[in-house]
């Protein structure tokens, strides 16, 4: 299989604060690749460097072949990454099918009636079809997060990059959002994946990467990684076994 | 609910009704020359001019996010350029509004590369710097009248058209089709794929660019037909006047101040609320006008209530209230009814 997408020595400080680290990892064509670490370890700014929304000081970003590290945010999506925010940024303004018909107009460059048929097929898929003619500026937060992932697949992503979708979300909310990314990725989107609801990560991904500090510290089977000692202690701040 | 019995539609009753009435009252405004009289044509020109100004603006600051103090810049240049192409290269001056877009659109693009690198309040007042370096230019040309301004040769006055009646219609009708040019081309951009784009950017820039839009280069496009098209509006205000000078051309009260006090009042960011605006505006204007200062201050007090209890503009109360759309931007998802039921 080949590489979707690849970080190469990636770095980037504010100042004295560095949000990434030498961070290097790889991610297959198709694979659902979850990241783990505790708040502020850098994993939001690692997709805004995936993305395009914030310059690598170093290192390289390279998505399917290409060298996109010196691209715009906007060229980035339009070669295929599309993302969620962890706090959903709709276009309150405009309606639901609105959001999404940018995302299939801009993103995906669809037109005319492909589009609009494109954006139903995807409401229908996020389950937001009825609240199609709804402004966003009056959705829940559920939909809120639906109406993220709705835009991101409107743009007909190669990669899809999720920030805490499940967070804030109750137990049945979060169980038929599962099935939604599990039937997503099934369709063969690779997915990056940042969550604090494990087992909500672990029901979908193939592989986990622990970030703390901007740097990578595990990485692989996501039953081991979780059940390292290093990971145990570090992320979720207790010794397992003591 | 299924996609299957499912459609996309762009039209609603609302926007059918208020086509049709636009094209009756459209008739009726062309047909002014017949009816109404001269001081009231000239009212009415003055309007559709203003109209076309307050819908270039909003388009920019309502939309684009680029809120500018300093679009007289571009309506001094339109006027002084359409003296300059019928004086000096002899033009007739209905020509010469093609050479004056052209020219308008041109200057604004080095401008627009300037003035980008600014933001928010310095992005305004860079505008109104700009403009002040305009009005300060014009004031050295000499063969313009310099500081004192010139007026049309009555020559060229002649030469558009037969008889002072017949040059007063074509004045009027230049300015309504101004209008209806202005207004038809923002509505069509809007309606355009660049123009989901704009909204987009109006609502969360973050989001737009994460969604493949190149804010920068949607924003220059929008600043350079708004300048080109203001440009327009400016040669025409001046056409009516037949008189220019550096002062009344680059005024900041006129051609900035007034406007932005119709969008704000009539509704920002939505293209019924400058139309709204334009006509609260002049009913005020018509009716208190008399009173001297206590009309500035009826100005501003209508401004001030406006913004606090209604941030969105009339329109927004409007449409709040009765979930009106006369131009038809939006998407409707509707339901296909199905006679044989299911």
């Amino acid at each position: 299989m080949t590489e979707i997408l690849k970080l190469h020595n990636l770095g980037k400080s504010f100042g004295a604060i560095t949000v990434a680290n030498e961070l290097s990892f790889g991610l297959k064509q198709g694979e659902a690749l979850g990241v783990l670490g505790p708040n502020g370890a850098g994993k939001t700014s690692m997709f805004n460097l995936i993305t395009g929304t914030l310059k690598a000081d170093k290192g390289t970003v390279t998505f399917d072949g290409k060298d996109v590290t010196r691209m715009s945010a906007a060229d980035r999506c339009r070669a295929g990454i599309a993302r969620s925010f962890q706090v959903p940024q709709p276009f309150v303004g405009m309606t639901v099918f609105e959001n999404a018909m940018v995302a299939a107009t801009q993103a995906a460059d669809m037109k005319g009636s492909a589009a609009k048929q494109h954006c139903l097929e995807v409401l229908e898929q996020t389950e937001l079809l009825h609240r199609a003619n709804a402004l966003a500026g009056t959705l829940t937060l559920l939909e809120r997060k639906r109406l993220e992932l709705t835009r991101a697949l409107c743009a007909k992503p190669k990669l899809l990059l999720l920030d805490e979708i499940a967070g804030g979300l109750t137990e049945a909310e979060c169980v038929s959002l599962i099935s939604t990314i599990k039937k997503i990725h099934k369709s063969g989107v690779s997915i990056i994946w940042i969550e604090h609801v494990v087992h909500a990560l672990l029901a979908v991904v193939d592989r986990l990467v622990v970030i703390n500090f901007g740097e990578q510290i595990a990485e692989g089977d996501p039953d081991t990684v979780m059940k390292s000692k290093e990971v145990q202690e570090i992320y979720l701040g207790i010794d397992a076994n003591g | 609910m299924s996609i299957e019995n499912m459609h996309v539609t762009r039209r609603s009753k609302a926007s059918l009704i208020a086509s049709f009435a636009a094209v009756i009252i459209l008739v009726i405004l062309i047909s002014a020359p017949l009816w109404a009289g001269r001081a009231d044509m000239r009212l009415m020109a003055e309007l559709f001019l203003y109209l076309s100004l307050a819908t270039l603006w909003n388009l920019m600051a309502g939309y684009a996010g680029l809120v500018s103090v300093g679009q007289q810049a571009y309506v001094g240049f339109g006027g002084y350029m359409l003296f300059s192409l019928t004086m000096f290269a002899g033009l007739s001056p209905v020509v010469a509004l093609i050479g004056v877009a052209i020219l308008g659109g041109l200057v604004s693009i080095p401008i627009a590369a300037l003035v980008f690198r600014l933001h928010g309040a310095y992005f305004a007042i860079g505008t109104w710097v700009i403009a002040e370096v305009f009005r300060l230019t014009f004031a050295q040309v000499s063969s313009l009248g310099g500081g004192s301004g010139t007026s049309l040769p009555i020559s060229i006055i002649k030469s558009m058209a037969d008889g002072r009646a017949a040059r007063e219609s074509l004045s009027y009708w230049l300015a309504l089709g101004v209008m209806v040019a202005v207004i038809l081309a923002v509505y069509l951009f809007l309606r355009s794929r660049k123009g989901l784009a704009l909204s987009a950017i109006r609502d969360n820039e973050l989001a737009a660019s994460s969604l493949g839009i190149n804010i920068w280069r949607t924003k220059f496009l929008v600043y350079v037909i708004t300048a080109a098209l203001t440009s327009v509006v400016g040669a025409l205000i001046f056409l009516q006047k037949l008189r220019i000078s550096p002062d009344a051309a680059f005024s900041v009260n006129d051609w900035t101040a007034f406007v932005i006090f119709i969008v704000v009042i009539g509704g920002i960011g939505t293209l019924e609320g400058p139309i709204i605006g334009t006509l609260v505006y002049f009913l005020m204007r018509e009716t208190l006008a008399d009173l001297g200062t206590t009309y500035l201050i009826a100005l501003g007090v209508v401004a001030i209530v406006i913004m606090l209890k209604a941030p969105k503009g009339l329109w927004g109360i409007i449409r709040d209230r009765w979930d009106l759309q006369l131009f038809p931007l939006g998407y409707r998802v509707q339901t296909t009814q199905s006679k044989k039921g299911s």
